[in-house]
């Protein structure tokens, strides 16, 4: 039901996710955020089981801010990424186990931008563009097929707005609002709200 | 529990694995904020294994349902907080007038929905951790960290049988503050909530009404109509309907109506 994408430039990394919170039949809140703030350039867009999501995201939020109070420097994404990868397996064979699906998405000084895929299995996978959800089988073929590395700001943005317009068109949920951001050398930037092209 | 005391050879788990076979894994040998201050282990045997034992077939089955309708729903003048009063042990009626909203302190109200036991217990837990708050930090608690301090009780209790649907409203320095907290850990902040099995029918006729400038006549007939709705369409929600008002300096008790009494009004009002 709950949809996340990522898509990586040359110099930046864009991501999205649905802002529907649902229980059973009913859209709790239509403007929930699902992207977490690890630090000035790191985001963590977690979906998955109701309540293990922000439990876990913001366990992991803390301990990288910790990390940098204790250490004066901030964890890098790769750093993060395979922090996070190491707690969600160390859970995973445990009585409770966090049913999470995660995109990690940084900007480094020293090794630019990069995206992280991650399942509530603990795989880690490094990526040029990802996305989780029932979504993602509509979707994943439109970034294989118009996907560059060398895409612009815009052209980044067109591409998830076609992917976006597919969802509007084939899937069979009404995913109507989307949360744009956009991270770069400066930081977290909030675009604008995705929304339903008028059909 | 008595005769733990008695045997002192084997360590408490050791034995409760006897009794009641290989459960979780007892909270008492580590240390954990979560039992927060209580000295034994809450539950000896988890209440989803106590519950399957309830419900034989042939015998009387009590089943724990959602059986409820309660809303809340922020607006410009501070919170509407209404709740039927129907508790139900699978198709029979416990009581017909219970009061879902748990008076927290005056500044703070949580609402009850699924098992009145889970939620009266982790509320008067809540209210009694709101206290010490206060006590420690010479200030009111907060909605957000009261609504956060629930939600972690029922994270450590996650899987195990609980059942809570609950909503903490109050009002604190950054003004009107709406909680909704559940049993599978979910703590979300919003303008509007409705639990129970009633609650679609609850969404519908207060979505359908709400208007940012509502007055305050208006918005509690706007409550006691979800409610009375509700309760006309699901079995399970019923009795009356206990209005509160979340208002700056604390909440009011607006009224107690009967449903029927309301639903007769609003029918003549119809045809």
């Amino acid at each position: 039901m709950e949809y996340l994408i990522g898509i990586q430039g040359p110099d930046f990394v864009l991501v999205a996710a649905d802002t529907v919170a649902a229980s059973s039949i009913i859209q709790m809140k239509h403007d929930y955020d699902k992207m977490f703030k690890l630090s000035e350039k790191i985001l963590l867009l977690c979906v998955g089981e109701a309540g293990d999501t922000v439990q876990f995201a913001e366990y992991i939020q803390k301990n990288v801010q910790l990390y940098k109070m204790r250490n004066g420097y901030e964890l890098s994404p790769a750093a993060a990424a395979n922090f996070t990868r190491k707690n969600l397996a160390d859970y995973l064979r445990s009585r409770t186990p966090y049913h999470v699906n995660l995109l990690l998405a940084g900007f480094d000084e020293a090794d630019g931008p990069s995206l992280y895929y991650m399942d509530y299995l603990s795989a880690l996978a490094k990526a040029p563009f990802a996305a989780h959800g029932y979504g993602a089988f509509l979707t994943l073929s439109i970034l294989d097929r118009y996907y560059r590395p060398d895409l612009s700001r815009d052209e980044a943005v067109d591409l998830l707005k076609k992917c976006v317009e597919e969802l509007n068109k084939r899937f069979i949920l009404n995913l109507k609002s989307f949360s744009v951001r956009l991270i770069d050398r400066e930081g977290i930037h909030d675009l604008e709200r995705l929304p339903l092209p008028q059909q | 529990m008595a005769l733990f005391d008695v045997i002192v050879s084997k360590a408490p788990w050791e034995i409760r694995g006897q009794f009641f076979g290989t459960g979780p894994k007892p909270l008492v040998d580590r240390t954990s904020h979560f039992t927060f201050g209580t000295k034994t282990q809450e539950f000896s045997v988890p209440p989803s294994a106590f519950l399957k034992s309830c419900s034989d077939d042939g015998g009387v089955s009590i089943d724990m349902n959602h059986g409820t309708t309660t809303l809340a729903f922020k607006f410009r003048h501070g919170v509407i907080v209404a709740v039927d009063s129907r508790a139900s042990a699978g198709s029979y009626i416990d009581a017909k007038e219970f009061n879902k909203v748990i008076e927290i302190n005056p500044y703070l109200l949580g609402t009850m929905s699924g098992s009145a036991a889970d939620c009266q217990y982790w509320e008067r837990l809540l209210a009694k951790e709101c206290r010490l708050y206060k006590l420690r930090n010479k200030e009111r608690i907060s909605v957000s960290a009261a609504s956060k301090l629930l939600s972690n009780m029922m994270c450590a209790y996650k899987g195990m049988g609980l059942s809570v649907g609950s909503m903490i409203c109050g009002w604190d320095k950054k003004g009107p503050g709406l909680y909704y907290v559940d049993d599978d850990g979910t703590r979300m902040s919003g303008r509007m909530f409705s639990t129970g099995s009633g609650n679609s029918y609850a969404y519908g006729v207060v979505d359908s009404g709400y208007r940012e400038d509502l007055t305050v006549e208006e918005a509690y007939e706007l409550g006691r109509r979800g409610i009375a709705h509700a309760t006309h369409r699901d079995s399970y929600s019923g009795g009356v309907v206990n209005l509160y008002h979340m208002q700056e300096d604390g909440w009011i008790k607006v009224c107690k109506e009967d449903v029927s009494e309301l639903l007769h009004k609003y029918r003549k009002g119809m045809f």
